[in-house]
């Protein structure tokens, strides 16, 4: 188990480690950062000194040395829009991605756990099958359209929602979030919801094709042999063989959610780091683009690893044998 | 039939067709029992048809400024031009024919997606081919990078590759590609270890034949079946990502307006309940993934031989 | 003295796409009290459906159609569904045929037979977790307690059938039902679990359902024998008059297949061909496409017939000279 882990932590290292290469060459080496950090009126000489001054006379490969110690440090370098530290211009929008992607996890498992658990012991009734069609259209949906028809039905047609924003923060209990109000929920309602569609689709397809394999098995037979009722046998005996999968897709997802919050937040205007690294991609603010690319693969290799670790814990097949060897 | 039925009454007589038909054409028989799957199909084909045949069916060329009248823009659906075409769904904010720009923007779609799933295809084949025959580090080397890719969520790889690499179609299709083409390097690795210990191929290395040859004429075909399958999935990701890229205004340039980009365009609009400018062209990329949707989870089911017995 | 079970005319069909498959098709059979039933047949005979029939355990499409499960002269059939799961488990157990299959992976064994003691009886967890320990010590597993906390992957195939076999035996049931519990074990654990499912079975006076497509394993063990074919029953009657002078050309069939001490020498002999599909019955008897005896009058159908006292047979051509 612990040789285990050290190996997957020296990978998410080595994984860390290639990313910084690629970010650094990408968007530090190609071009000169000169021309876009000095204003263009600079005379040659302030450019040679400010050259000198950021290390750019240096060769490449102690040019991305500097650039990584820096990072180690934290400092991945100054937004030039905001002039602030990239990684604290990230880190001030972090809360409010995190915020939605959270939300959109509850919806996910709110709907899609029961939905594909509904589909996957009623497989050939109408409700059933209505649910895998609905899966399909999720799974088919473009997500950002579906934002925009979201605006369009609950702002715009019936004004039952906000279709922009985020209400303002409220702290409680030691913990800043916009959903301690209800203004809150009101505005985190549509783009979570978008948010979360296309993941709700998938567990309920991964819950129903869970249930239906699980409920051909032997054990599930046996159990209702020894006399438990319906709802234990459903309730625990296949629940608990499913979850480890759904489980563990769901916190990859994670992943997956807060990346693509980028689209989401575009379209409701949603003040996190998503909506942040697209304008800063078009206003070529290139620190808070490597700052954005550099934490979210690192949260995503975070989140794999822990992950990792909770299917071990799941799993006792998985447990025990690693214990054991 | 699950549980004590297919116990007892497994049916032992394999099926008389079975043993006379070729596999592919009891496959397509399969495909066209299912009415759900033609449907797709149906809709796919019309869809393709749509986008090879845009610049003669379309009512208008929505880029040539001379056909276009700013004078027109924004009309809902239904109402006539000053030229006197009907703008049976609407017209964008420059006045041109929304039908018209879907027809090309479903080209441009269709065509990015089409190409990048392909040469993403041809790369992932190669690479997975590559793995599974050499073995040892080769293998590890590319499946551990595979591993990694895939654990990454498709859009953040397309970010960091656009904000590396720039904008440009060129640079979408890289982008594409490089999202793809591990899933078949997955597949293809996974079926050719599988097949290679099947008994034709120790007969083929018994005789002889050249390594290309066993790879190209005995092991790529029995790859294909789950190829197709991930092909279908990966095309319909593949415009549903161009789109999104598009939307975001990291995509396709504005020369070269695809779906994702006249849905952006309407955006503004639709605030103020002018839907149609991002309604269907949505409609339209709605319709084309669902359709390839629906074939590829037909021919999954049939082509799946763990679903077979 | 009331018998256990009587099963008359039990009817369960599948009502599949392809058709409806009639997996039991008229079988009816009696079990005495702590006497053992040895239910034979090839794999596709109905043997099994009968097994979960007599448990209420068939599944969509699958329905017990017609006939009557009488248990201690109570009958089963349209009973419900809570009916059924009072009596599972408690009065009727079953034993399953893989040991690797039946426990459930993720879940520990004392929370598996500590669910099943509560299923049937108002105890606390501490007293149910009691009797789950002495029931694995009855069924000889060492160190009962500490091997409640483990998961079934920790055990060995025999051991995980001896779990199963302990919680089958936890409620002290009137019946047990035991599909081929031994098939997927090693001869030495088959021997074992056999000789003391047998004695357990004679210390509690639990009857018993022997299913198997076995001759030899229910030889030493069954008092009666059903030999089943296609859904039907093709023989039935005492252990010894079956085995010792079978009657029907599938049971004699059967007995040539196995090997055995009397007949040294001898070639072993196999029934040609294959069992039919259910869906694709010939008129008649079900055996006349395998059957070396069969002629124009197999087409018809033929109800059993009591050759011999307490020996029945559904067969035109039964081998007669057995009994001169």
């Amino acid at each position: 188990m612990t040789v285990y882990l050290i190996r997957r932590l020296m990978q998410a290292g080595l994984v860390l480690a290639v990313m910084s290469v690629l970010v650094f060459l990408g968007v530090f080496a190609v071009g000169d950062p000169i021309e876009i950090l000095i204003s263009p009126e600079a005379t040659q000489f302030e450019k040679e000194e400010a050259r000198r001054a950021l290390g750019l006379d240096l060769p490449l490969w102690q040019q991305y040395l500097v650039f990584l110690e820096n990072a180690v440090q934290g400092d991945l370098g100054r937004s030039f829009v905001f002039n602030m530290p990239a990684i604290q211009v990230i880190l001030m929008r972090f809360p409010a991605t995190l915020e939605l992607a959270l939300v959109a996890m509850l919806w996910t498992v709110l709907f899609g756990v029961p939905l594909g658990l509904w589909a996957g012991l009623k497989p050939n009734s109408v409700s059933g099958k209505t649910i895998m069609a609905g899966s399909i259209l999720g799974f088919s949906l473009p997500s950002f359209w579906v934002g925009l028809m979201l605006i369009m039905t609950f702002a715009v047609m019936l004004g039952w929602l906000p279709s922009t924003g985020r209400a303002e923060p409220v702290t409680m209990f030691g913990i800043t979030s916009s959903l301690w109000t209800a203004k809150g929920w009101a505005h985190v309602m549509l783009p979570s919801v978008n948010l979360a569609l296309g993941q709700i689709a998938l567990v309920i397809r991964l819950t129903r094709a869970g249930v239906r394999e699980a409920m051909l098995m032997d054990y599930v037979k046996f159990a209702r042999a020894k006399g438990l009722t319906q709802r234990r046998v459903i309730g625990v005996h296949v629940m608990k063989n499913i979850m480890i999968p759904i489980v563990t897709v769901l916190g990859l997802e994670l992943g997956s959610l807060i990346a693509f919050a980028v689209v989401t937040e575009s379209i409701f205007a949603w003040p996190g780091m998503g909506k942040l690294i697209i304008d800063s991609i078009n206003l070529l603010d290139r620190p808070i683009v490597v700052a954005y690319l550099m934490m979210t693969v690192f949260l995503v290799i975070l989140i794999n690893f822990a992950v990792d670790v909770l299917y071990s814990v799941l799993d006792p097949r998985v447990r025990l044998k690693d214990s054991g060897s | 039939m699950s549980g004590p039925a297919a116990k007892s009454a497994g049916t032992t007589e394999p099926k008389a067709a079975a043993a006379s038909a070729s596999p592919w054409r009891l496959a397509i028989e399969e495909f066209f029992a299912s009415p759900v799957a033609v449907v797709g199909l149906v809709l796919l084909l019309g869809v393709v048809i749509i986008a090879v045949f845009a610049p003669w069916i379309s009512p208008q060329n929505p880029y040539d400024l001379a056909q276009i009248d700013i004078m027109d823009g924004r009309q809902p659906p239904g109402t006539q031009s000053m030229e006197g075409l009907t703008f049976w769904l609407g017209s964008d904010d420059q006045g041109r024919d929304m039908l018209s720009a879907i027809f090309y923007g479903l080209r441009i779609s269709l065509a990015v997606g089409v190409v990048s799933a392909l040469v993403a295809l041809a790369l992932g084949t190669v690479m997975g081919m590559v793995a599974a025959f050499f073995g040892g580090w080769v293998d590890s080397l590319i499946m551990r990078i595979v591993d990694i890719q895939l654990s990454f969520p498709a859009i953040l790889i397309a970010l960091i590759l656009i904000a590396v690499l720039g904008q440009g179609v060129d640079k979408v299709v890289i982008a594409l590609i490089t999202v793809q083409w591990a899933y078949y390097a997955r597949t293809v690795r996974g079926t050719a270890l599988v097949e290679r210990r099947r008994e034709y191929i120790e007969a083929a290395t018994c005789l002889a034949l050249s390594r290309p040859r066993i790879l190209f004429r005995h092991l790529l075909p029995n790859c294909l079946p789950p190829l197709i399958v991930v092909a279908t999935v990966q095309v319909a990701g593949a415009i549903a990502l161009e789109a999104t890229l598009s939307f975001l205004g990291l995509g396709l340039p504005i020369t070269e307006p695809s779906l994702g980009l006249l849905i952006a365009n309407g955006f503004e609009y639709l605030l103020s309940g002018k839907y149609w400018i991002s309604f269907f062209p949505g409609i339209a990329l709605l319709v084309t993934i669902v359709a390839i949707n629906l074939v590829g989870d037909q021919l999954r089911d049939i082509l799946n031989p763990r679903l077979k017995k | 003295m009331t018998e256990t079970l009587v099963v008359e005319n039990l009817a369960t069909h599948f009502f599949t796409k392809a058709g409806v498959v009639k997996a039991v098709d008229g079988v009816s059979f009696r079990v005495g009290r702590g006497k053992v039933l040895g239910l034979v047949g090839e794999s596709g005979s109905g043997k099994s459906v009968t097994g979960f029939s007599v448990m209420g355990l068939v599944d969509p499409p699958g329905r017990i159609v017609s006939g009557a499960i009488r248990f201690k002269g109570e009958n089963l059939v349209g009973k419900s569904e809570e009916a059924w799961r009072s009596l599972r488990g408690a009065r009727i157990a079953m034993i399953f045929q893989d040991p690797m299959m039946t426990l459930n992976p993720v879940l520990r064994i004392d929370t598996q037979m500590i669910e099943a003691v509560q299923a049937h009886e108002r105890v606390s967890a501490e007293e149910a977790r009691k009797r789950a320990r002495d029931a694995l010590g009855q069924v000889g597993i060492p160190s009962p307690e500490e091997r409640l906390k483990a998961y079934p992957h920790q055990f060995s195939g025999g051991m995980r059938q001896r779990v199963a076999i302990a919680i089958a035996l936890l409620h002290k049931p009137d019946l047990i039902v035991a599909d081929e519990p031994t098939t997927a074990l090693d001869v030495t654990i088959q021997g074992q679990i056999l000789a003391e499912v047998q004695s357990l079975a004679r210390d509690t006076g639990t009857s018993l359902i022997w299913i198997t497509h076995d001759l030899s394993v229910v030889a030493g063990l069954a008092d009666d024998i059903c030999v089943m074919y296609a859904g039907k029953v093709v023989e039935q009657g005492s252990v010894d008059d079956v085995l010792d002078h079978p009657l029907h050309p599938y049971t004699n069939g059967l007995l040539g297949s196995v090997p055995s001490r009397n007949r040294r020498g001898e070639p072993l002999r196999q029934i040609p061909g294959m069992t039919p599909s259910l869906l694709s019955l010939p008129q008649g008897c079900a055996f006349q496409t395998r059957c070396p005896r069969a002629d124009a009058a197999c087409r018809h159908n033929i109800g059993m017939t009591e050759l011999r006292e307490g020996q029945f047979v559904r067969c035109v051509h039964p081998h007669q000279e057995a009994l001169a």
